[in-house]
Parts: C-alpha cells; structure tokens; sequence
C-alpha cells in the first residue's frame, strides 16, 4: 500500500509554500506602489513648501505726500498708481548713503520686487493715514534675493553665471546684519492672481476660476445625469433604444478629455458664440466630461436598492412616481452624490478639455463671475511650470500641494456621506 | 426622513447655484456695458506664440498697474493658431492682437483680408536667440551651422551628389574636430515655432553650405524643403516637449546630451547650462543683438486697427509696449529675456506703431 499521508504532507507543504509566495508578492506589490506615492508626495513637499514663505525687506519708506497724491483727493485710483519708485529709492538710500551711481542705484533697486510699488500703493489705498507719516514697510524681495535666502543660489558658482552678483549678496548681508531681512507667510501667494514676478504671483484667481467652473459643471451634471440615471433605471423598458443609449453612455465616459474640448471649441464657442475663456464654457465642458461618470455611478446604486422596497411602497399604493421619489432616489442619494463628488474631483484636476477653449491664458485680475475670463488650478500649474524664471519652480510645487489638497477635501468629504448616510441591506 | 431632507437641499442647493449663476452674468453684462459704450468687451484680448508670451505678459502686468484699464487677457496658441485666431473675424468675439515669433505670411494676411481686417499694425518686439546648449558638467562645443546640419537631419548628402539616410551616430563622425561622443539633441515638437525657427535658420543654414543643394533649391523646392527641413527620427534627436523647463533639468541628467531650447531659458539657468559657439559665435546678448550669432530671429506682434477705439486701451497698450522702460535698451523686458532692438530701429518702430502705421508686405 502506499503511504498517502507522506504524500499528502509534501503536497500541502507545497501548497502553503505557494500560498506564501502569493502573500509576498501582494505585499511586495502594495509596498512599491506605496513607495511611489511617499517619493512623489516627498518630492513635491520638498519643493513646495519653501513657497509658503517669502523674504521681505524692511525699509523705512517716507509717504510723501507730493509723491502720491499731490493734488491731495485721496483718489484710490490715483494714488494706487502713482510712482512708488522714489519712495522705495530714499528708502534703500537710507541704508546705502554710499551708492550714488546711477548704474549702481538700479542694482541695488532690484533687490526689491517689481511689485514693491504696488504694496505700498495697496497699503495707502487701505490706510490713507500712512501719508505724511514714516513707517518701517516690509517689501517683498525680488526673486533672486529670495532664491538666495533660500540658499538655492550657489554663491560659490563663478560670478558671471549667477543672477545674484557679488555686490548684490554684499548688500543682501548688509541688510541680514541690520536685521532688515526676514521670512515671513508668503500671504500673496493666497491672496492674489498670475504675475510674471514670481514673488508677487498668486493662486487665488486660478482657484476661484476652478470654483466657478465646478459651481456650472455641478449645476448642469448633477441634475441631469441624476434624471437621466432614474429614468433609465426606474421607468425606461428594456429595448434596442435603450441599450444603445446604454452602450453610448459607457462609451463616452471612456473618450478622452481633450476630445470634449474641442466639442466645447466647436460647439460653445464657434456655433454659439459664448465667450472665450469663461468659466461658463469650462463648465459645460467639464459637465459633458463627468456625466457618463455620473449617470453610471448613479445607476449602480439605485440597481443596489432593494426590490422590496419598491413592491412595499407599490403595494401600499403609492404610484410609481411616489415611489421612486419618495422611496428610492432617497435612498440612493448618498451613493449617488458620491459618485458626483468623484466626477467633480476629476473634472477639477482637468487641464486638456480647458487647452481648447482659451482657458490657458495669463490672466491677473482675480474672476467675480461665471463670465469673467479665468483659468483654473491645473492650468495655472501648467503655465508656472512652463515659465523661465526659476522663482516658480517652487510656486509650480505649492500649487500642486494646494490642488492635492483640495482634492483629498472632496474625497473625504464623499467618503464622510457614505460612512453617515449609507444604508447597507 | 433624513434623506428626503438631504434630497430637498442638494435640489435646493442646485437651483440657488442656478439663479446666482444668473444673476451674476447679467450683472457683469452690465457693467460691461456701462463701462464701455461702444463695445461689450472692455478687456484687451492677446493670442498667439509662446515664445513671445512671457514678454507680452510682462507688459499686460505693467500696464494693467499703472493704468485705470484692466489688465489684458493674454493666451498662448503658437505663432500660426494665434494668426488663424486673429484673422477669423471682426468684432469683439476676436482677439485685438496676436503675438507671433515670425513674421506673417502673405497667406495669412490674405486670410485676414478676407474676413474683412485690412489695416492690420506691425510691432517689432525685439530678438531672441536659439541655442543648442549641454551641461555645464561636461566641456562646450563649437560647431558651424554644417555640423548642426549634419548632426539633425534625417538624410545627408553620400558625397556623390546622391543623399543617404544619416549614418552618423556620434559628433566626431560628423565632423573629427567635435568629440568622440554620441549624438543626443532634445529639442521641442513641430508644433512649436522655436522648432519652426530652429529648422529654417540652423538646419537649412546648414543644408545651404552644399553648393549643389544650393542649386536644388531653384529647381526642385519641395526637394530642397524635405532634405533641409527633416529632423532625424532615430535616437539622435528626441522629442522632449514644449516645456524648456524640463529639457534643461534633462541636460543636467545626462551631460552628453544637448537640447534646444529659447535664449531666455539659457539666460536664467546659465549657472548649469552653457549655450554652443554656433559659427564661431556664442550665444551672447552682444552677439544676438548685433544678428552675429546665425540662429537668431525676430518677434513681432500684430494689431487689429479696427479695435482701436473699439476696446478701450489698445493705443495706450502700444505706447506702454513700446516705451524705453518696456521694450527698450535697459527695459524691463531686457530683464526677462528679450533682446531689445538698438535705440535707432527701437526710435523708427516707436514712431511707425504710434502713429499706426498699416502693414503692407513687400
């Protein structure tokens, strides 16, 4: 006779033996994706969170009232736009009596930002009291002295290769020493539009011009695609026309997001005459992206109510309308908008559909309406990352980090509706 | 009971969206309208070349600071999407200005005219410079437009008047001064016009040096284009997209590599990346400037005349653009990059501009 039970114990220790493999390279599989998502975050974090804080200088700036207002209206406009230059000027003069050189003068400026003159412009306007007063101001450096604070200039490369000369660090230490240069929330990049200056550019227009086009995305997908989802599931007979319907709406949630962006180009723009690079345009176009995505979710979820509910309402009278309001669609809701929460979070990571409809574009003002001329988030991550000046490498890295987390929020919050509102049979 | 109420007010919270959405169009409709009587938009609309971009930008930035008019609106579609923009019509629903890194063609003027735009003004913005630049970590290269030529194309002449596909896969095969290392260029896609530029002045530049392609180029154009005009396909050249960012981050990578790429690119990363000595000349500011450099070429805008006075702003716009602390020799757009005009041609383009000068290509 043959000894099973040897057999039998070489074959399960085989057995196991494969069965552990198996569990090692689920875990190999589940680690290395994990790595990936640590290196990227890393990687991002690591780059962008230095945004978050920008170099400011402090000088003591007279308002001289010749200067800004002469006429002596206190006209906002005005005295936004007067000539801040002289001010700024007097200010660094103070600090550097020994810089008299024409040549040397506009150097020394250039510590400063740019868009040093609007601060203070935008402060007078706030508080016309500061005219004819003499305050210590903190200006936002310029780029380069800010790249260098960071310590991402290399003092040690030879001088010619470096936008930060010799004399500028000279005059940078110079300052550090005084105790007039220090980091502080980088509270523009918040607060303001695009700009070409690195320092002065900001996310808030870009974030708004996300918001209003999910408010029109959320307008037009929601209601639709929950109607279309219900009728099709509750009250449509099952035929030809409805399976093609079926098929088609399977379909164009697979078609590639650049292809509704030339609908939109053709469609909304050409035939319609919307205007170009609005919120509006964006948002029809988002909503034609995410209402297979949608109108699917929304159907598996009213197919995952129970029959019996619908033949205990039924059965009690109700119509079918009655029903399917007052019994299923409520209980669907949650799955429902969770499914539509999913679709808006893609339509806001969204670039290629917006390329078509003029929605890529330098855009300063921050948009009021659905109308205005505006980009989104994704767009403005994309222009950042395509602009020379080195200054927005960190900025292209800080938008990503804000855009991840507006996404995490939306996901949370779907995943919060399934957790309190969902019903399990 | 908690879900009819939930259903209610998401239904609810979608028809506020709704209405407010209304309300806020017809609002910004009307101050639209208040603000300007004779057109809706009061917004300058700007198209048109990459390349140009970052100075028009800057510009836009400026003039929307220091003036009481809105900031302009400024999109980047490429030279040629920009133009075909421009010229599809009259009217608010099109841009007043299209920036361009060539010159327009003489179809695309057609174009316009048959939509109806017939004064159209030429700006001058100033010069940018092509380079084909590598790592600092490894040594710099001098090469004539022939080399560059040799090194790109996709068929070169077999030395018996015929042409072979390129055989040469390293720089000391192209020519035995370069040195004895692979050829690997990354530069942008063809829809780019920095790619457009590249190949009409260094690739043909070069192709030109063969005296009987030379003669090609009067018998059989087309002929002439395909050899001069085509890029390799093997690994020699790559493809590395629009965004001269990340080809500079490439050349770090790899220091045998070399990539195409905008002056202004090689200007804020020179610590990393040095520009070839092309024709015995380097990439320099001087050397751009003064056209010694072979691979330099001119950028330019284009206004509609009709939508001055149209769209409030536009003239101002011109003479902000073309002020000396804009577009000057010591202008703020020197600072970005741009190679400004010397103050001779910068005095006659200010003039023309100003005094809206229509175009007239001859």
């Amino acid at each position: 006779m043959r000894d099973l039970t040897l057999n039998t114990s070489a074959q399960m220790q085989k057995r196991h033996r494969k069965e552990t493999r198996f569990k090692w390279y689920g875990r190999i599989a589940i680690l290395l994706s994990l790595a990936f998502l640590v290196f990227m975050f890393a990687a991002i974090l690591l780059r962008g969170m230095s945004a978050f804080q920008q170099t400011k200088i402090g000088l003591d700036i007279s308002f001289n009232e010749q200067v800004i207002d002469p006429a002596g209206t206190r006209d906002p406009g005005d005295m936004a736009r007067a000539n801040y230059k002289p001010l700024i000027s007097a200010g660094l003069a103070e600090v550097f009596p020994e810089v008299t050189e024409r040549r040397e003068k506009n150097q020394l400026y250039k510590l400063i930002s740019n868009g040093g003159m609007f601060e203070l412009g935008q402060m007078v306007v706030e508080n016309p009291e500061l005219i004819g007063t003499k305050q210590t101001i903190w200006l936002s450096a310029s780029s380069e002295a800010d790249l260098f604070m960071k310590g991402k200039i290399d003092a040690k490369v030879e001088e010619e290769l470096r936008r930060f000369k010799d004399r500028d660090i000279a005059w940078f230490n110079t300052l550090k020493d005084q105790g007039k240069i220090k980091k502080k929330f980088n509270t523009t990049f918040f607060k303001s539009g695009d700009s070409r200056e690195p320092e002065m550019a900001g996310i808030l227009g870009a974030a708004f011009g996300s918001f209003f086009s999910l408010l029109v995305c959320f307008v037009i997908s929601f209601p639709l695609g929950i109607l279309t989802a219900v009728y099709l599931e509750e009250f449509a007979k099952k035929n030809r026309i409805t399976d093609l319907i079926e098929v088609n709406i399977n379909n164009l949630a697979a078609v590639p997001s650049i292809v509704f962006g030339l609908l939109g180009l053709s469609i909304f723009l050409n035939f319609f005459n919307l205007p170009r690079s609005t919120p509006l345009v964006g948002g029809i176009v988002l909503a034609l992206m995410t209402l297979p995505t949608i109108i699917i979710a929304s159907r598996s979820i009213l197919r995952s109510v129970p029959q019996n509910i619908r033949d205990a309402a039924l059965g009690l009278g109700a119509s079918k309308t009655q029903t399917t309001f007052h019994h299923v669609v409520p209980l669907a809701m949650p799955g429902m908008l969770t499914g539509t929460i999913l679709g808006m979070a893609r339509a806001l990571g969204e670039t290629a559909p917006l390329l078509m409809i003029g929605m890529v574009a330098f855009i300063v003002d921050i948009p009021k309406g659905i109308t205005d001329v505006a980009t989104s988030l994704p767009v403005q991550i994309f222009l950042w990352a395509d602009s020379p000046e080195k200054g927005f490498v960190e900025r292209t890295s800080a938008a990503i980090i804000v855009l991840l987390v507006f996404l995490v929020l939306m996901n949370l919050f779907a995943v919060y509706l399934r957790r309190r509102m969902e019903r399990r049979w | 009971m908690m879900k009819a109420t939930l259903f209610a007010s998401v239904m609810a919270l979608s028809l506020i969206a709704c209405s407010g959405g209304d309300t806020k169009t017809k609002n910004s409709e009307d101050t639209t309208k208040t603000e300007a009587t004779s057109s809706n938009r009061d917004q300058i609309k700007i198209v048109g070349s990459s390349t140009v971009y970052p100075f028009a930008t800057t510009v836009a930035e400026n003039f929307g600071r220091t003036t009481a008019f809105k900031t302009p609106i400024v999109e980047s579609t490429g030279s040629g999407g920009g133009l075909k923009l421009f010229c599809s019509g009259k009217g608010e629903n099109h841009p007043d200005i299209t920036n361009a890194s060539r010159r327009i063609k003489a179809s695309e003027v057609q174009q316009c005219a048959s939509n109806g735009i017939n004064d159209i003004v030429e700006v001058k913005v100033g010069y940018d410079g092509i380079v084909l630049a590598n790592s600092r970590k490894s040594d710099g290269m001098e090469l004539d437009l022939r080399d560059v030529f040799l090194a790109l194309a996709k068929n070169v002449p077999d030395g018996n008047g015929g042409t072979m596909p390129n055989p040469y896969m390293k720089w000391s095969d192209v020519n035995p001064k370069l040195r004895d290392v692979k050829i690997e260029i990354m530069g942008p896609p063809p829809t780019s016009g920095t790619r457009d530029a590249f190949v009409e002045l260094a690739m043909e530049g070069g192709c030109k040096t063969f005296d009987w392609i030379k003669e090609l180029k009067s018998s059989d154009k087309n002929a002439y284009k395909a050899l001069c005009h085509t890029l390799r396909e093997d690994d020699g050249f790559v493809e590395a997209g629009e965004n001269d960012n990340l080809i500079v981050q490439k050349l770090n990578a790899n220091p045998n590599a070399f990539g195409i790429f905008g002056f202004s690119f090689l200007e804020q990363n020179a610590d990393s990346v040095q520009g070839s000595v092309i024709g015995g000349n380097a990439p320099t500011f001087e050397n751009i400037s003064s056209g010694d450099y072979p691979v330099s070429r001119s950028l330019f805008f284009y206004v509609k005349k009709d939508n001055i006075g149209e769209v409030p702003g536009i003239k101002e716009f011109l003479e902000e653009f073309m002020s000396d602390r804009a577009s000057g020799e010591d202008g703020y757009l020197a600072e970005k990059g741009l190679i400004p005009m010397n103050p001779e041609e910068h005095a006659q383009w200010k003039t023309d501009v100003l005094s809206l000068k229509s175009l007239s290509l001859n």
